[in-house]
């Protein structure tokens, strides 16, 4: 493809510049750094790292409590992207039939997605608490039924529901657009065919929502491991007995508060790998699907 | 469409109602427990209804969070991350699609990686180079022998500092390092025929005044979107303003959100103050949630072109 360009190379790289410095200051360099610690043994007394292979590696994978998180990290990763995909995929495709009232169901239903992390960790700690309103109540009705505080179960159950609660609007509105992306005529065709409403759904919009579903699912499953931090901090602090300390909190303490930079950057090489993996699956899939619609 | 469906019409409605409720409802508990006294919130069975104390709690958050002040500088970092990326990403995408250079393809891949791996997953490093800004370009003289060789030469040993723990520089900027806004940009430039550049060079303008008087009056709907999305990803930020200040004047609001109540644990302790906690949640909340309902339409299409 031929364009039009402007001849001043000069122009063009005062324009790129600014913008390649803070990338290389604050991604390829940490990026990098974290590599080189990964693979370094910081010395006690100072003095510069020491070059140990994959020994950080190997100490963080036969730790059982690195296991412990990575496990405690795909049970949310699941169930939140699973109750926020599913539960926001039924009321994109019915809110698609803009029946009447159309227009409040969609500024009701995207809302959410505008309420920080930490606002929704502690509202949802505060609806989950055993020691004031609902659950209170539920407790005194059923006694020792709820308590987050010393059952890692619900506390996971109610960390996911927080999780999930956020991440509906976002979902909804990407089935939305992918819904009202497909061709009208293919549906008046489907019911010029006598295909009902819900016949038409099943076997004309939900297959040509796949790749718009793919898209979300990677997205959710990528956030749940990076964009839940401020809800578990806020609701869990990774408790009880780490029942919700998933990867990005255990980076996070053995980092800061820990101060082992070294398997806190093997941790984080560990889930960079990840969630590049899931983009490449991602980009591929797309790639392949787009040719379809 | 077409046929009358009385039945699933009242199934949508159900379902439709459904969702909202189950999306409203956590809020509304919300506000009803900043608006009673915190008597009222622990007491059984509770409360459903508003109180009257919404006003007095929210007074109460407002002095003890300190969140006058904390407005003001998550307010700062807002505007400071959208207009930085606003700008930043308009220029660079300028450069990429509007000039024929060799390194066009490298640049535009160098920027695109960042969207992969976001601030959470690589933020101990991050952390490291905001403590010293100019770390990574030490980093660089001392392995290419700049700095022995000046050393060498003069006697003077380099030593670049600039620390940005505590400061709107080191709040803004690693937020701004990611390619979100330079894709969007990218992609809406290149929709603009090249008949446009054409007639623009023929008239003689210059690139910078084809940028100024053609290209940004026509991105102003893809710079509403991307600003609007900007401003909440930044005033709900949590995670790297709880590492970068330690210094109270630059807390971030959601991080001193978090503070109003104690840390989650097995060993109880007081009763923790859930409706002035909840009555700081309300005010937390409330301007993402304005920018949202009003800029809603900016909003959706932001974040759809943005992400793909």
């Amino acid at each position: 493809m031929r364009r039009a360009y402007f001849k001043n190379n000069w122009v063009a790289a005062l324009m790129v510049a600014p913008q390649l410095i803070i990338v290389f200051t604050f991604f390829y360099f940490p990026t990098s750094q974290a590599l080189y610690w990964a693979f370094t043994l910081e010395q006690p007394w100072g003095g510069g790292n020491t070059w140990v292979g994959f020994d950080n590696f190997t100490a963080i994978l036969s730790d059982s409590l690195y296991w412990a998180s990575i496990w405690v990290s795909v049970v949310y990763a699941v169930g939140s992207t699973a109750l926020a995909v599913g539960m926001a995929l039924l009321l994109a495709i019915f809110a698609d039939r803009q029946l009447a009232g159309y227009k409040l169901y969609k500024i009701g239903l995207i809302w959410p997605y505008a309420i920080a992390a930490p606002a929704v960790g502690l509202a949802f700690r505060f609806i989950f608490t055993p020691g004031a309103g609902l659950m209170m109540f539920v407790n005194q009705m059923f006694p020792h039924l709820w308590n987050p505080v010393d059952n890692g179960n619900q506390a996971m159950a109610m960390v996911i529901i927080a999780g999930a609660w956020k991440q509906v609007a976002y979902n909804f509105i990407f089935f939305l657009a992918g819904l009202q992306s497909i061709p009208r005529a293919l549906i008046e065709a489907g019911a010029m065919d006598g295909a009902r409403v819900l016949r038409r759904m099943r076997d004309i919009q939900l297959p040509l929502l796949a790749p718009t579903f793919f898209f979300v699912l990677v997205i959710n499953i990528t956030d749940s491991f990076t964009d839940s931090f401020g809800i578990v901090d806020t609701m869990t602090a990774g408790g009880p007995s780490r029942a919700t300390n998933i990867m990005v909190y255990k980076i996070f303490n053995d980092g800061f508060q820990g101060l082992d930079y070294s398997g806190a950057a093997a941790q984080s090489i560990i889930l960079m790998i990840l969630v590049i993996a899931l983009t490449f699956v991602q980009f591929r899939y797309i790639e392949r699907k787009v040719h379809y619609t | 469409m077409i046929e009358r469906t009385p039945l699933l019409n009242i199934a949508t409605h159900l379902i439709l109602a459904f969702g909202l409720i189950m999306l409203l409802l956590p809020m509304y508990l919300v506000v009803v427990a900043a608006s009673h006294s915190l008597q009222d919130v622990i007491s059984v069975p509770p409360n459903l209804l508003p109180g009257d104390q919404l006003w007095v709690n929210l007074q109460e958050a407002w002095a003890k969070g300190h969140l006058g002040q904390r407005f003001v500088t998550t307010f700062i970092v807002a505007i400071g991350v959208m207009t930085g990326k606003v700008v930043l990403s308009c220029i660079t995408a300028f450069g990429i699609v509007f000039f024929d250079h060799r390194l066009k393809m490298p640049i535009f891949w160098a920027i695109f990686i960042t969207l992969m791996l976001p601030l959470e997953v690589r933020i101990v490093p991050t952390y490291a180079v905001a403590a010293n800004a100019f770390l990574p370009f030490q980093t660089l003289l001392d392995l290419s022998g700049i700095t022995w060789l000046v050393n060498a030469a003069s006697g003077v040993q380099i030593k670049l500092e600039w620390n940005l723990l505590n400061s709107y520089a080191g709040l803004i900027m690693p937020l701004v390092a990611t390619a979100t806004g330079t894709f969007l940009y990218r992609q809406f430039f290149l929709t603009i025929p090249e008949e446009l550049v054409e007639a623009a060079k023929m008239d003689g303008a210059g690139p910078l005044r084809f940028l100024w008087d053609v290209l940004i009056p026509l991105s102003r709907t893809n710079i509403a979107a991307l600003a609007t999305i900007m401003f909440v990803y930044a005033w709900n930020q949590y995670l790297w303003p709880l590492l970068v200040v330690t210094d109270q004047s630059y807390a971030m609001i959601a991080v001193e959100l978090s503070r109003l109540v104690p840390k989650f644990s097995a060993t109880g302790g007081e009763v923790p103050k859930w409706h002035i906690a909840m009555a700081g949640t309300v005010i937390v909340m409330g301007p993402p949630i304005v920018v949202v309902v009003f800029m809603q339409r900016w909003f959706v299409r932001g974040l759809i072109n943005t992400d793909k």
